[in-house]
């Protein structure tokens, strides 16, 4: 059998992956497993039972079961075991994260922070003094961290931050002042990681500890959702930071900044997952009980496909997320936690995948407001009143959308990384588009459909890299340098660019299942892989047709719209069949159903 | 103190059991396998125990390969050592045999106290504990909700409700007690003791290494058999008593409790 392979980030759009070179939640080892149970059983035991409260701030009960928690190792499970933490893969931490993400936001909040973006930059970018210093009180819940980067003029622009850091005489210490806007955590924080610009210009990040004099936070804010956690403004007056608590270098605080929300990214795509198992036990559970006209509103065809789409788009992102963690333990493997590079190096690594994070972050905070949404309308009514579970999740799941950079920013993103990729040689992206065209022009496209359970599907995906690759290569051709300006078509670009990874995610774990448990046991993947498969291909040529329609005209639009179409082919299958037997299969269970851990 | 938990796998509580067609058994296939909840209590208990006088917890499974899952979450939990007894000849076997198996399996270990579910949730029957003990030679002390082990470790008292009231029984050691609902609060599996548990020793023990005779084991050794497996009958939809007034809802609905219910 061939082994897992590295692949570089973005490959997935040149090369045709095969399922053994890939890892899919099928893979988890036992021990992963074993720690998804003790996650899962944490969850019911400490988090499910305090739905209620966990939904109102209250910071003692969050600190508690942080504690809780860190008993457990969950805090510090990322964390080298030298600072105190377990030092875990990011398939195991991931898995943790699922299975905590459960609608409460009190702990979710929290624990997100903690163990993301409040305590990674320390663990990446963190001298060994401050990493002594800090992370075993992180690990162990003694400090609540917080991250601190928003401002009140920047938000998106954050590296354009007004904070200032000035320097003291006896150089010393730094004397912060400036304020930072919607900052979780911060009721309660002991610790923020925060930036300021040093000399008007030099972006740095900083370690600061809120009983420091000048350390404030203004009002509790009213939020939409995430009720059961802590925004508040932190505002920095004359606040004396010692010189060691500069976290990495002065002037290089975006590469703090932006490998931490990295990881927070696709991070949260581990969060989305969890969340929407939950919330489709919920639905189904209600669907098979409420009845309308005369019988279970499950047997109705509509709902049936409601149900079958919640699995399915659960089912492509837990497959991304996964094959993403896994993409980043090899990335890391063989880099001593206990050296002193080790955070460097981490963050180099993890900078190559940075376009796979952002997909993920963009997937799943999509696909969990889709499920949300679906199910308040299977409720019908009771979906929409307070007190249901439901109705809190929809308003939850909205804030996904919008922090750890928003989507739109991350779309931006994804084009921009596959560019600079391309054109540092790392990807060898104009090669790659260069042959493509050529080859189009003799390019003929089969007749017939493949041959075996999907084939039809692996053709397709193929074929939508190469839709999308070709709508890149025109569009920079086009605008060269100016692309970034042309917003529209990047979101277009990066939008064919994450339905390829959702597709290819889900075909290659079905076609890994098939392989090694046989036809009837992969049923339900296959039909989950075919159903999606064949929705989000016409979606890639649609847009790529809308990228040609935009950028070119006349003869030149017609050669493109005809290559385009010898490529995107399909003969469209009766997806309604298998959204009824996706519907029909999990409505016994009442549990979200294609992973056993 | 040296403290044996015998350990059963079942089926997750919340599974959906289909009957297979030879109306005896169970479809086993799409079934999450989990530690016997009741069997929780009684590792939990033992590494209370252990905690406060030393000594070693040693967990004994019993059937197929997946057995080991269960047992390696007792040795997260913080057990030292676990056994499992694995053989194709014990498939179908009753619980009189799995208590001989684990009696084969035990009985050279160095133990103070067992500790056994008061029952597996998956077939009721309650018994394999108080024959494992006979089979040992040893006390037996069934539905413990509260285990006082004496400083000097040389006695144990139990406590076991009794309709509202509370029976305590003192033994000396060696004695089986067996676990109920109330007994602790199971903890979590930690990440350290996950990754501990991997390096913990595991036994594997056929029934010949065990000096068993396989014959007297699996569906021919049976001394109960199971005849029939039927679903519970599929419930009937409710009710609305219609009536403007409540009075006439209560009419109503004595006359049908009267003439179609038949309970008044
Ligand atoms: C509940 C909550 C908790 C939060 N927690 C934290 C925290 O712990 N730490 C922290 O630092 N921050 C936190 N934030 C802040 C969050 O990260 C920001 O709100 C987010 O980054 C967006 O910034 P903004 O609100 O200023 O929106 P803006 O940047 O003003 O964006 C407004 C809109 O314009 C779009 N937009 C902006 N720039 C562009 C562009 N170049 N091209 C196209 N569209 C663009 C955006 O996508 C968005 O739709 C939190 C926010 C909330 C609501």
């Amino acid at each position: 059998m061939a082994k897992e392979k590295l692949f570089k980030g973005g490959e997935f759009l040149i090369t045709d992956a095969l399922p053994e070179e890939i890892f899919t939640p099928e893979d988890f080892t036992s021990e992963q497993k074993m720690i998804a149970q003790s996650a899962e059983e944490f969850g019911q035991g400490e988090l499910d039972t305090r739905w209620e409260e966990l939904g109102v701030l209250d910071p003692d009960l969050i600190k508690s079961l942080l504690k809780k928690a860190a008993d457990l190792d969950f805090l510090g499970a990322e964390m080298p075991e030298i600072y105190g933490g377990a030092g875990l893969d990011k398939v195991s931490s991931s898995l943790i994260t699922e299975h905590l993400s459960r609608g409460t936001s009190g702990f979710f909040v929290s624990y997100g922070v903690q163990t993301g973006i409040g305590s990674l930059p320390l663990v990446l970018f963190g001298s060994p003094e401050q990493k002594k210093k800090y992370l075993p009180k992180l690990a162990s819940a003694e400090m609540i961290g917080a991250y601190a980067l928003t401002e009140p003029q920047h938000g998106s622009d954050a590296l354009g931050a007004e904070t200032t850091a000035v320097l003291s005489e006896d150089g010393k210490y730094y004397v912060l002042n400036g304020q930072k806007q919607f900052i979780s955590n911060a009721g309660f924080a002991d610790l923020f990681i925060t930036y300021a610009q040093v000399d008007g210009t030099q972006f740095t990040s900083f370690i600061v500890e809120r009983q420091w004099e000048g350390v404030s936070v203004d009002a509790e804010e009213e939020k939409m959702g995430v009720h059961g956690s802590s925004t508040r403004a932190v505002i920095f007056k004359d606040v004396k930071v010692p010189v060691e608590n500069v976290l990495g270098e002065v002037g290089r605080g975006h590469v703090v900044a932006l490998n931490t929300l990295n990881i927070g990214r696709y991070k949260l795509g581990a969060g989305t997952v969890g969340g929407a198992k939950l919330l489709i036990a919920e639905a189904v559970k209600y669907a098979k009980g409420r009845i309308q006209f005369g019988k279970p509103i499950c047997e109705f065809g509509l709902i049936k496909h409601k149900i079958a789409e919640m699995v399915i788009r659960t089912y492509v992102n837990e497959s991304m997320v996964y094959r993403t963690a896994r993409l980043l333990d090899l990335a890391l493997e063989g880099i001593d936690p206990t050296s002193e590079e080790a955070g460097k190096k981490t963050g180099e690594a993890l900078r190559k995948y940075a376009l796979e994070c952002s997909i993920n972050k963009v997937f799943g905070s999509e696909m969990l407001d889709f499920v949300a949404d679906e199910c308040v309308q299977i409720m019908g009514g009771y979906g929409y009143i307070k007190g249901n579970p439901v109705e809190t999740a929809y308003r939850d799941s909205r804030i996904n959308r919008i922090w750890e950079g928003t989507n739109e920013i991350n779309r931006l993103l994804i084009v921009d990384l596959l560019m600079r990729a391309g054109l540092k040689g790392e990807l060898p992206l104009l090669d790659t588009i260069k042959k493509l065209t050529e080859e189009l022009l003799t390019f003929r496209p089969s007749m017939e459909t493949a041959e075996g359970v999907l084939e039809e599907e692996r053709k397709m995906v193929s074929m939508a890299k190469k839709i999308a690759l070709l709508s890149a290569g025109a569009s920079v051709q086009k605008y060269m340098q100016k692309l970034a300006g042309e917003q529209e078509i990047v979101a277009l670009i990066a939008d064919m660019i994450i339905e390829i990874f959702a597709m290819e995610s889900a075909l290659l774990r079905a076609l890994k299942k098939l392989q090694k448990e046989g036809e009837e046991k992969a049923r339900i993947h296959v039909a989950a892989t075919r159903a999606y498969i064949n929705d989000a291909f016409p979606k890639v040529d649609l847009m790529a047709r809308q990228v040609f329609a935009a950028i070119s005209e006349g003869e030149e639009l017609r050669t493109q719209l005809m290559g385009l179409r010898k490529l995107a082919r399909y003969t469209p299958i009766n997806a309604i069949a298998l959204r009824r037997e996706i519907a029909e299969s999990i409505v016994p269970v009442a549990r979200y159903h294609l992973t056993r851990i | 103190m040296n403290i044996v938990v015998c350990i059963k796998q079942v089926p997750d509580t919340e599974t959906q059991i289909k009957i297979a067609s030879d109306n005896k058994s169970i479809v086993t296939d799409d079934i999450k396998w989990v530690m016997n909840p009741y069997d929780e209590f009684g590792v939990e208990e033992a590494l209370r125990l252990k905690e406060k006088f030393g000594g070693e917890v040693t967990v004994v499974g019993l059937g197929p390969k997946r057995v080991t899952e269960s047992l390696r979450t007792a040795l997260a939990m913080g057990a030292d050592k676990a056994v499992l007894i694995t053989d194709d000849a014990l498939e179908g076997s009753d619980s009189l045999a799995v208590a001989k198996a684990l009696a084969a399996a035990i009985k050279d270990l160095e133990y103070d106290l067992i500790f056994t579910g008061q029952r597996g949730v998956d077939d009721d029957m309650g018994v394999a504990g108080a024959s494992l003990a006979e089979l040992l030679g040893i006390p037996h002390v069934a539905l413990a909700v509260k285990v006082e082990v004496a400083e000097d470790g040389k006695s144990v008292k139990v406590h076991r409700p009794v309709e509202g009231q509370t029976l305590v029984i003192e033994s000396g050691l060696p004695v089986l007690i067996t676990a109920q609902k109330g007994l602790n609060e199971p903890r979590y599996a930690s990440l350290p003791g996950i990754m501990k548990a991997k390096k913990k020793p595991l036994d594997e023990k056929s029934l010949s290494d065990l000096g068993l005779d396989s014959a007297q084991f699996g569906q021919e050794g049976r001394k109960v058999k199971v005849l029939e497996l039927t679903p519970p009958p599929e419930r009937a939809a409710g009710k609305i008593v219609e009536g403007e007034t409540p009075q006439e809802k209560a009419a109503e609905l004595a006359r049908l409790l009267h003439e179609e219910a038949k309970v008044i």
